[in-house]
């Protein structure tokens, strides 16, 4: 229902306004970095951010994408060869 | 594109669906996803039609577009209509058909009409053009309504006092409430809304499981993540356990954003009803403004009609809602209600359940049209 | 090519309910929309359903003739000699007047430039007419000319007639530019959709989406920032050379407004063919994605002003697009599809992923959209 894009936080302009800028894919745009500063270790240029209608909505955590992307290769882990052989039909 | 493009690789993908076939076995179960991001995400993707039979989507009531019943539209069209409005809306909802027209005819007979990507850009309109009254049309789960509330505290701190808010957000708890006490429910379980839960986390959710004993997981809005998501559903179900699990770690905590939630307990109030289009009146699932906010409230600022547009009778949204029929099996579907001319709210936006048939259509495993996915070209 | 008979689906099995729901569907989506409005708005300009719906209720309707009729970029007609001009026009209307990569002056060239080259002819001779709002700046108004002059020497054509209106200020935004073009059409070059064969391969000349999205980020309303130039440009000789290596090239069309879906949209219909487009062949700058992510809107939907889409028959594929890889304006040329004869009229994109959905006509104008 909602657009959620990541974003990476490449500019903090304004701290007491909130005021932050997101890199989309090279794409920039002012954010409203307010209702993520209460996380643990605040915000910080760097972190990925979940961007909906101009704010930031949630950090990404990166550790929890890792094991999310690890769930589905430990998943395939059984078939391997099967994969290896989906890789050569399918074109990438 | 990072947290991206690793989410949607095919070799990844036909995995996960070999895991779903196994588990699910030759029963046939219907999930359905709550959330409208998660029903376009299934058919931008082709999603559907690499599942295989065993498992059914159901489209589920979570676009915020669709669910404004006609009478608000009408409301902001007569908002719009006031002279030195400037009228603010999200792009969503500028075609969104009233009963009388939508806000886009409305700019086309002269209503300023302006399309903006965040309440605070509305904001900023006020703030440079003194001598007009700029209203947003707020909509939006639990996930935008933050927003528009951090906007509404920065109006009022910076005095801009020619602003206000059509409010319509709306809350998703009461409708999955409404949709688990429908007596002709047939649903095994729920992929919960990923982009909400950041917001108010996952503890809303225990319900589901609790009162109403189906299993719930909240969901990332990439094709590997709604697989990922029905393969722990089908696990849930196989190894006899029924609770809320969260797949879309890496964005959602079990309490939510506690900042954004205590913002909008600070800003907004439940509505006592309001009403669904599809769904009827639903007590305490809408938000409207507190009255320390009343000097912002356009409904208050403004003359409007408040006339209810009843659903069109023929209109089976409630039933697709509830999973009860599929979009095509409705009787206007696709005869009287197109996506161009809607009928009910499932075809309003590209993210209704029906609209999302509709246009992406579905070459489903048991039609003859030959269409052989993936093969290369060139 | 004949329409050839439906294909008998297989007789043994009776059409389920649904199926019978989705063959209505496609039936209605292969027809023309029809006109419901009363009012002329925006998405009557976008160049989608509505716009076709406008063009066959109001102009087709009044002027019905089979040149028309063709519904192409360009009309070619015959003179007495027997030689074939090909005559087209187009209204030039953009905010900003000026984007990253070029003006309205730029476009105004390219844009019928690139309608006549469609055709596959030989642009020649451009007239040009200004209709200008009361106090727009006569410096302003020499930096788009000298514009359109620096198009029109790349493009090898000739400004040689025009006409100037000026209008009350605010009954117009700046200034509009129509510009109609003529150019002789080569002896044996027959493009058009009714040619398009199942078999054929689809191509598109570079990276899509490119002015659509440059555009809209400088009209500034979305407070975006990125370095993405509009890709307005001629394209009169990279068709030359396609022509050269591909001779027998079916069908070309510059995806402008409403962008590479409706082009091929529209070839599926008049062709009745099906057009299958694969999703990971499309060629999209990483950061033009970017931008389409944040505003959720479909590349495939936004306008080009400096690209083709071609259909070629198999066996000259890779000629042509070796042949467009070598020029500067297709260096980034790909096949993106191919025709089939199943089902008629409909656009299918087999997605990165592994699916496939339809892809179809753009009902309006792309709205950014927040859910």
């Amino acid at each position: 229902m909602c657009l959620g894009i990541p974003g990476q936080l490449v500019e903090i302009v304004d701290e007491n306004e909130h005021r932050g800028i997101a890199d989309v894919d090279g794409v920039r745009r002012e954010i409203n970095i307010g209702l993520v500063m209460g996380e643990a270790g605040g915000i910080n240029v760097g972190d990925w951010v979940l961007i909906h209608v101009g704010f930031a909505m949630s950090r990404i955590d990166e550790e929890e994408a890792q094991k999310t992307l690890d769930f589905l290769k430990l998943m395939g882990s059984v078939y391997d060869d099967e994969l290896d052989q989906l890789r050569m039909d399918t074109p990438l | 594109m990072k947290f991206v493009d690793e989410y949607r690789d095919p070799a990844a993908a036909r995995v996960a669906i070999d895991q779903i076939e196994a588990l699910a076995g030759d029963r046939h179960l219907k999930f359905m996803e709550v959330c409208g991001g998660h029903t376009h995400t299934i058919y931008k993707h082709g999603i559907e039609n690499v599942l295989p039979e065993s498992v059914e989507l159901v489209h589920g009531p979570g676009c915020p577009v669709c669910v404004i019943p006609m009478g608000r539209v009408d409301d902001a069209i007569a908002v719009a209509e006031e002279p030195g409005v400037i009228f603010t809306s999200f792009g969503d909802m500028m075609r969104v058909p009233g009963g009388h027209g939508n806000l886009l005819e409305a700019k086309a007979r002269g209503a300023d009409v302006r399309m903006v990507y965040s309440p605070l850009d509305a904001l900023r309109i006020a703030e440079v053009n003194p001598d007009k009254q700029v209203v947003f049309f707020a909509v939006g789960f639990e996930t935008t309504a933050p927003s528009t509330a951090v906007t509404l505290l920065k109006a009022r701190e910076r005095d801009v006092t020619n602003f206000s808010v059509f409010c319509n957000h709306v809350t998703i708890v009461p409708p999955l409430k409404a949709i688990l006490e429908s007596p002709d429910l047939r649903l095994d379980g729920f992929l919960g809304p990923g982009h909400v839960s950041t917001v108010i986390g996952n503890r809303p959710y225990r319900f589901v499981p609790g009162v109403y004993g189906k299993p719930l997981v909240t969901a990332g809005f990439e094709p590997l993540d709604i697989l990922q998501a029905i393969v722990m559903l089908l696990r849930q179900i196989n190894e006899g356990r029924c609770e809320v699990e969260n797949q879309y770690t890496r964005a959602v905590v079990d309490q939510g954003n506690p900042r954004a939630l205590a913002i909008l307990g600070q800003v907004f109030e439940l509505r006592p009803h309001f009403e669904w289009r599809g769904l009827g009146f639903i007590s305490q699932s809408a938000l409207k403004l507190r009255d320390d906010f009343a000097a912002f409230d356009a409904e208050l600022r403004f003359q409007v009609p408040g006339v209810r547009v009843a659903d069109p009778k023929a209109c089976q949204c409630g039933e697709v809602l509830k999973g009860v029929i599929k979009p095509w099996e409705c009787k206007v579907f696709g005869t009287a209600c197109t996506p161009e001319t809607p009928i009910g709210t499932c075809m309003v936006s590209s993210e209704g359940a029906c609209a999302a048939y509709y246009n992406y259509g579905r070459f489903t495993r048991s039609t003859t049209i030959p269409v052989r996915a993936a093969e290369p070209v060139g | 090519m004949a329409p050839e008979p439906a294909p008998d689906r297989e007789e043994h099995h009776a059409p389920s309910r649904e199926e019978v729901v989705l063959e209505r569907i496609e039936a209605f989506r292969r027809r023309r929309p029809k006109l419901k409005d009363d009012f002329i708005n925006s998405a009557h300009g976008a160049g989608g359903k509505a716009s076709a719906a406008l063009i066959d209720a109001v102009f087709v309707e009044a002027f019905r003739n089979d040149t028309l009729e063709a519904m192409t970029d360009g009309a070619v007609v015959a003179l007495p000699s027997g030689d074939r001009v090909a005559f087209s026009t187009d209204g030039f209307v953009v905010k900003p007047l000026r984007f990253p990569g070029g003006s309205i002056g730029h476009l105004a060239i390219h844009g019928t430039v690139n309608d006549l080259a469609m055709m596959g002819a030989v642009p020649k001779w451009i007239s040009a007419a200004f209709v200008i709002e009361d106090g727009f700046p006569i410096a302003e108004l020499h930096q788009i000319v000298a514009d359109m002059r620096e198009a029109a020497v790349h493009a090898g054509v000739e400004v040689v007639t025009g006409d100037t209106k000026v209008v009350n200020k605010g009954a117009a935004d700046g200034v509009y530019i129509t510009t109609a073009g003529m150019g002789t059409v080569p002896a044996g070059v027959e493009l058009s959709a009714s040619k398009v064969e199942p078999g054929d391969k689809v191509l598109v000349s570079g990276k899509i989406g490119d002015h659509g999205v440059a555009v809209m980020i400088a009209r500034g309303d979305l407070a975006l920032e990125a370095d993405i130039p509009s890709d307005t440009a001629p394209l009169n000789e990279l068709v030359e050379k396609l022509l050269a290596a591909a001779p027998n090239t079916r069908f070309l069309r510059d995806p402008t407004r409403g962008g590479v879906a409706t082009v091929c949209n529209e070839l599926a219909r008049a062709s009745e063919v099906a057009v299958v487009l694969q999703e990971s062949a499309l060629p999209i700058r990483g950061i033009v994605n970017g931008a389409c992510e944040i505003l959720g809107i479909d590349p495939l939907y936004v306008a080009n002003e400096g690209k083709l889409v071609a259909v070629v028959p198999a066996d000259e594929a890779d000629s042509a697009l070796a042949a467009m890889r070598a020029h500067p304006f297709g260096a980034d040329a790909a096949v993106i599809g191919e025709i089939r004869d199943e089902p008629p009229g409909i656009v299918i994109l087999n997605t990165g992923f592994g699916g496939n959905r339809i892809v179809d006509m753009l009902v309006g104008d792309p709205l950014p959209r927040i859910c």
